[in-house]
């Protein structure tokens, strides 16, 4: 009874990350890919292309990995751990779809968002809160669980004044999960249509950024995104909440690792 | 009675691990009276009361079209949890046949969803068929003319009740599909689920590639909240090439065990504390989410993923889980249960808890026996079905299903069937996952096989493998053709079945108990899509 629920709220203790722009995590987690391409011969090099179940690895002049197609799987690891190697580094998400190629010689640690490439009205608007509707339109519950965890009690994003919304009209953007299916492809867009300017859209999971293992479905309708244009991609299979609360952070103009009086200056508030 | 004579012609197929393989110049053909007859004395109920078997349920019931004909080949797979067998055979229709083949669905309800695929991919109906509706409006259907739209839900024509309509875009972040409701004020009368908006093709894109690994990330990808139960399960049948099938390594398949009941763990809690959340239990709620959490890093810690996507492949596996690994595995578990029974000691002794969930959403053994459930859906109505009994490899011996009994519970399969079903089932879980790291850790010093994509599937035949994931009994078939590459690919997730317990439960219930009921099944949308 009682003494139960002190004994079940004192094991639960604190839980929240205190420290979100200092997130580390473990070794084994599978996040930005480093490249390279010496010693790799043509025949090496079209094997390893052939090996990647989304053909997001190309080779020549120089190995390009496409995280926009990245199943982060890790097989190409396992079988060329000389030429590719998964870093745990999760920040990923990038505001343009060309921000989610890696290169060669790309330094691990190196996260390179595009400030310039966010439209401004973005940070203006919604720097300080940010509703957001999420539509799963094929999504294989991954990533929705995903982005259900980024608001829990551990990654609580809801401190920056992101959150979902039950309602489109509540909303100032849409966050779009899974290849969009034909059967869903008429629902996605009036979800869309339901949000009030300005909003945002934002495509999280390999499969809502290039279709994924589903791209070349016939049950699939990617209309949508020849339409819209997404204002961030977040990788992953599926994106981890620490990918998505970075990436929509940075999004709405919060530089991490910039004290927030700076940022204020910049932005003229 | 007919059955009788051929019921002995049917092929019977002990499953290694799961796994079985027939070739398919040795599955039998009978003419459709004879199988009808047959299914009827194996899965139909004996008084034409709520009677029907317990041990014996359809695992996979298919169409495909012969290409030397023009006709279709029907299989059908049947489990026997007493013989602990796998009953096979098929019958075909030519392409002249005249009229309709007779429903069976009528006397045995479960085969529904079955026949609806049927009908929907190739415009086959079945005379006298109840529910002749469209399952999923796949991409390949015969009435391209329907479409999601036009979906014919049951209505009445009536001064008194009203209709509701849900769906299909949810308010939370869920997956879509669309429920409506038959009111009479606040009382459902009737509940119908529309679903098919997560349709991608999956089954059509499995038999459209011979790259293994394409194959096995595909698997990985039917329900993203499945990931093992449906790797394990596709794992089986890309194994099924090697001789006998694949028992070699049991370091692989101990591990396999013990990452298919760390899921099991894992989404158990996580329905906890989405259950405590609809009913507004704060407490339980924000327990469990934490708990949650600590269960899949520790599985993120082992092979990098917090949903286990990359641990299962062919052959063999990428991420060994080590002594040391087994360790974090076994220490943060033993805390998870230890604060887990905590909270579940606190749900069941906390008496607002109990008003909202006792004699709430209620199935009976009956009813879920007459639809076919399987798993936790199953075994919370006290029906004894689980296919780690049967058919699987297991570290912890003498393993026995968690049934609540509901009638010695003096419950009736209500919401308090379902949270008690997932508290104890946490323990049988945690309690083999401690088994299995003790296993691995007597064979540290074997080998580990790395994962083969090369090797071919058993040709020319009927392939299945059967796993108990955390929803239920999971069915992959395939059909192979000579080169030994998928021809055809079924898959059955358990939420095919279970759907319609969620539409029973909420019958005579008012309309805000539906969200509490739906999360307690917590079905799968992709999973019934596909």
């Amino acid at each position: 009874m009682l003494l139960t629920s002190i004994k079940v709220l004192m094991q639960h203790g604190t839980q929240y990350i205190r420290h979100l722009d200092r997130v580390k995590l473990c070794d084994e987690f599978r996040g930005r890919p480093v490249l390279r391409s010496a010693g790799l011969t043509a025949a090496a090099g079209a094997e390893l292309c052939g090996l990647c179940p989304t053909g997001a690895i190309s080779f020549g002049p120089g190995l390009t990995l496409d995280m926009g197609k990245c199943l982060f799987c890790g097989e190409c690891a396992v079988r060329f751990p000389e030429q590719v190697r998964f870093t745990n580094e999760y920040r990923l998400a990038s505001p343009t779809r060309e921000g989610l190629v890696v290169t060669e010689g790309q330094a691990a640690g190196e996260w390179n968002f595009d400030y310039s490439a966010v439209r401004p009205e973005i940070g203006r608007m919604f720097r300080r809160s940010l509703h957001l509707r999420e539509v799963s339109a094929g999504g294989d519950n991954s990533c929705e669980m995903e982005l259900g965890a980024a608001g829990n009690v551990n990654f609580d994003m809801g401190r920056y004044g992101i959150e979902f919304t039950a309602s489109p009209r509540h909303a100032d953007g849409v966050v779009v999960t899974g290849p969009v299916t034909a059967n869903m492809a008429r629902e996605l867009e009036s979800t869309w249509q339901a949000v009030p300017e300005p909003k945002v859209l934002i495509a999280v999971g390999v499969d809502a950024i290039s279709g994924g293992l589903f791209a070349d479905s016939p049950a699939v309708n990617r209309e949508f995104f020849e339409v819209h244009k997404p204002d961030l991609y977040v990788p992953g299979n599926p994106a981890h909440p620490m990918t998505f609360i970075t990436g929509v952070r940075a999004l709405i103009g919060c530089r991490t690792g910039v004290p927030a009086a700076a940022e204020d200056r910049e932005t003229g508030e | 009675m007919m059955g009788n004579n051929t019921l002995d012609r049917w092929f019977s197929c002990r499953p290694a691990a799961g796994v079985g393989r027939v070739a398919l110049a040795e599955v039998p053909q009978l003419p459709y009276p004879a199988f009808a007859a047959d299914m009827r004395a194996l899965l139909g109920s004996v008084s034409g009361g709520a009677d029907f078997s317990e041990s014996n349920r359809c695992v996979a019931y298919f169409a495909v079209p012969d290409a030397a004909t023009g006709g279709l080949s029907f299989y059908a797979l049947v489990a026997r949890d007493a013989e602990g067998d796998v009953l096979v055979a098929g019958h075909a229709l030519d392409y002249y046949h005249e009229g309709f083949l007779e429903s069976l669905s009528r006397d045995i309800p479960v085969l529904h969803v079955f026949e609806r695929e049927i009908t929907e991919l190739y415009g086959v109906h079945f005379d006298g068929q109840p529910w002749d509706k469209p399952l999923r409006y796949s991409y390949n259907r015969h009435h391209r003319d329907d479409s999601m739209d036009t979906y014919p839900f049951y209505t009445i024509d009536s001064r008194d009740l009203h209709e509701v309509h849900v769906g299909p875009v949810h308010a939370g972040i869920i997956e879509p599909g669309a429920f409506r409701f038959l009111c009479d004020g606040e009382r459902i009368v009737h509940l119908e689920i529309a679903l098919g908006y997560q349709h991608r093709g999956i089954e059509s894109l499995i038999a459209g590639t011979s790259h293994r690994l394409r194959q096995a990330v595909l698997g990985e990808s039917i329900a993203g909240d499945t990931v093992l139960g449906h790797g394990i399960a596709m794992a089986g049948i890309l194994e099924s090439g090697a001789p006998e099938g694949w028992r070699g390594c049991d370091v692989i398949r101990c591990e396999r065990a013990v990452a298919l009941e760390m899921e099991r763990l894992a989404v158990h809690i996580g329905d906890t504390a989405a259950l405590c959340m609809d009913m507004a239990y704060q407490t339980g709620h924000v327990a469990c989410e934490a708990l949650r959490t600590l269960v899949i890093n520790a599985m993120q810690q082992w092979c990098g993923n917090r949903f286990g996507k990359g641990l299962v492949r062919p052959f063999g596996a990428n991420y060994r889980l080590t002594l040391e690994r087994a360790k974090h595995i076994e220490s943060t578990l033993t805390e998870v249960i230890g604060r887990y029974r905590t909270v579940g000691r606190d749900l069941l002794s906390t008496p607002s808890v109990l008003a909202r969930l006792e004699g709430i959403c209620p199935v009976t053994r009956g009813q879920a026996l007459r639809v076919g459930a399987v798993g936790p859906s199953a075994r919370m109505a006290g029906v004894r079905r689980d296919a780690r009994c049967a058919f699987n490899f297991y570290p912890l011996e003498g393993f026995e299903p968690v049934v609540v009994d509901a009638e010695a519970e003096r419950g009736n399969g209500d919401l308090l069937s379902r949270l008690k079903m997932r508290l104890r089932e946490a323990e049988v879980s945690y309690a083999m996952i401690v088994a299995g790291c003790k296993e691995l850790a007597g064979k540290w010093f074997e080998g580990y096989p790395a994962p083969d994509y090369s090797r071919a599937l058993a040709g020319e035949s009927l392939v299945f493998s059967l796993a108990e994931g955390w929803r239920g009994e999971i069915c992959h078939a395939a059909l192979t053709d000579g080169a030994g590459e998928v021809a055809a690919y079924k898959v059955y997730d358990p939420s095919l079945h279970n759907w319609t317990m969620l539409a029973l439960s909420v019958r005579g219930a008012q309309i805000s108990d539906f969200p509490v009921s739906n999360k307690s099944f917590n079905l799968s949308y992709c999973g019934h899509d596909l």
